[in-house]
């Protein structure tokens, strides 16, 4: 059957079967593979996207069930080839290793300071409780999100985090580029 | 991979259109609301309906509406929308503990209150939350409304008395003076099913005795809707300690546990019955800290 939705901002419309879950419509059917596939169950938040703003895990829902919604995955997050604060500020306080987790635990932030802009640290461990980092042990991933509350602009500094001597694991950044 | 097997798919744009498409689909249609529950089982093949009738558009099914002395929930209210609301804290704050616990923050942004009673899992928090709250529920088929008592509402597990033509609408609180409440869970991590739970409400007679009470357990097989020799034993007394000791005893030699990966027998009957006690304290404090606030 025809599934319409935005995604990112662009209408899209698409023949799928009514069994065709949101992750995988996103990945296989649009190619847009940054939202990650995990345990199929609900459980571990890594195919996490935002349905008209509010984060959900995208392979509990039925890609038509999202049809007439509004979608916003991780490629939707920087614009115009600025990073979205929250990306800057997982590079900053180094909020990934292996990045698995990184774009729902992103678009749960964004959608965490969108309605809370200056959470506790609590506050975003609560947020982020339903999601798995099996790298970070969780902390480095509350600073990013911090850092984010705290830069609700960006900044221009991150634009060149090579040119900072002091960043301790520069190669981090690479990995989330 | 989990995928679920093939079916049909219609979009209700009204409670009557829902009602009809139900009808002209026969007994292997689903509503499906937020899809927490059954999508997992269909992705297992626990359930394989031919037709899912999605209810999401249904806006008239998400409220929460004082009415007189009724707290009225629409079926389709997301557990984000309870755990959030001043109304429902300010006269049942065993939601608000409860709601905290359930799943975790993104599947409580999908998942509804209908659901979770017509899932009817024996280990679901909201259940155990209206059995304790003495809810009544509003179903509506082919031939208009009626209502049931919470008690009424589950056959057995995951069975309820909500027939293939019928859908869950509403859920009525009764308001009560004089009355709080509290829910506690023990659960491995954020996101598990209960190892068990303990939920109360209490109300204050004017002479500082509990007037009455309710007690109800969670995945600890309670035969019944409530502990009713625990309620019994503290109904008209003076609460202490000692009593809420009592109350806790007879919970844990009323229920009938059953050892899991969550537990062993005797833990969960050691949780029933300490868990038991703190709701009862803490609905206590509750009414004593309005009490004082008020006066």
């Amino acid at each position: 059957m025809q599934i319409t939705m935005t995604v990112n901002g662009d209408a899209v419309t698409r023949e799928g079967e009514p069994r065709v879950l949101l992750v995988h419509f996103l990945r296989d059917v649009l190619g847009l593979t940054g939202t990650h596939w995990g345990c199929d169950t609900s459980n571990c938040g890594l195919c996490t996207v935002l349905m008209d703003g509010v984060p959900v895990k995208s392979c509990t829902v039925l890609a038509v069930m999202a049809s007439g919604h509004d979608i916003r995955t991780v490629e939707g997050m920087a614009s115009g080839g600025t990073l979205d604060p929250v990306q800057q500020g997982f590079m900053e306080e180094h909020g990934l290793q292996c990045g698995f987790c990184t774009p729902g635990m992103m678009l749960t932030a964004r959608a965490l300071l969108d309605k809370d802009p200056h959470p506790t640290d609590e506050v975003i461990r609560e947020a982020i409780s339903g999601q798995i980092c099996r790298c970070t042990g969780y902390a480095t991933i509350v600073r990013s999100i911090q850092w984010a509350a705290a830069h609700p602009a960006g900044s221009s500094q991150v634009e060149t985090p090579a040119a900072e001597p002091e960043t301790a694991e520069p190669e981090t950044a690479e990995v989330s580029a | 991979m989990q995928i679920p097997a093939a079916f049909e798919y219609a979009r209700a744009d009204s409670i009557d259109h829902a009602l009809q498409l139900l009808a002209e689909h026969g007994p292997e249609s689903r509503v499906i609301a937020g899809g927490h529950s059954l999508l997992p089982m269909m992705k297992l093949r626990l359930a394989n309906p031919e037709w899912l009738i999605d209810i999401n558009d249904l806006t008239d099914l998400e409220h929460i509406t004082e009415d007189g002395d009724w707290l009225r929930v629409g079926a389709l209210t997301r557990h984000v929308t309870l755990l959030e609301s001043d109304i429902v804290a300010g006269h049942f704050p065993i939601v608000r503990d409860a709601e905290k616990t359930i799943a975790d923050p993104l599947v409580r942004n999908r998942g509804t209150i209908g659901g979770s009673l017509c899932q009817a899992d024996p280990a679901e928090d909201l259940s155990t939350v209206c059995h304790v709250l003495r809810a009544e529920l509003v179903i509506r088929g082919p031939n208009g409304d009626r209502t049931v008592p919470m008690k009424e509402l589950h056959r057995g597990p995951y069975e309820t008395t909500v027939e293939p033509n019928e859908i869950l609408t509403e859920i009525r609180w009764p308001i009560r003076a004089r009355s709080s409440s509290a829910y506690t869970k023990v659960e491995r991590r954020v996101g598990d099913w209960a190892t068990a739970a303990s939920g109360a409400s209490v109300t204050m007679g004017s002479g500082g005795q509990i007037e009455d009470v309710t007690i109800g357990l969670t995945a600890v097989g309670l035969d019944g809707s409530t502990a009713t020799r625990a309620q019994d034993a503290v109904r008209g007394q003076q609460p202490s300690e000692e009593l809420y000791a009592e109350a806790g005893r007879l919970a844990a030699e009323d229920c009938n546990p059953v050892e899991d990966q969550r537990g062993t027998e005797a833990y969960k009957r050691h949780l029933a019955d300490e868990l038991t006690r703190r709701v009862l304290r803490k609905a206590v404090e509750r009414l004593m800290s309005t009490a004082e606030a008020g006066s």
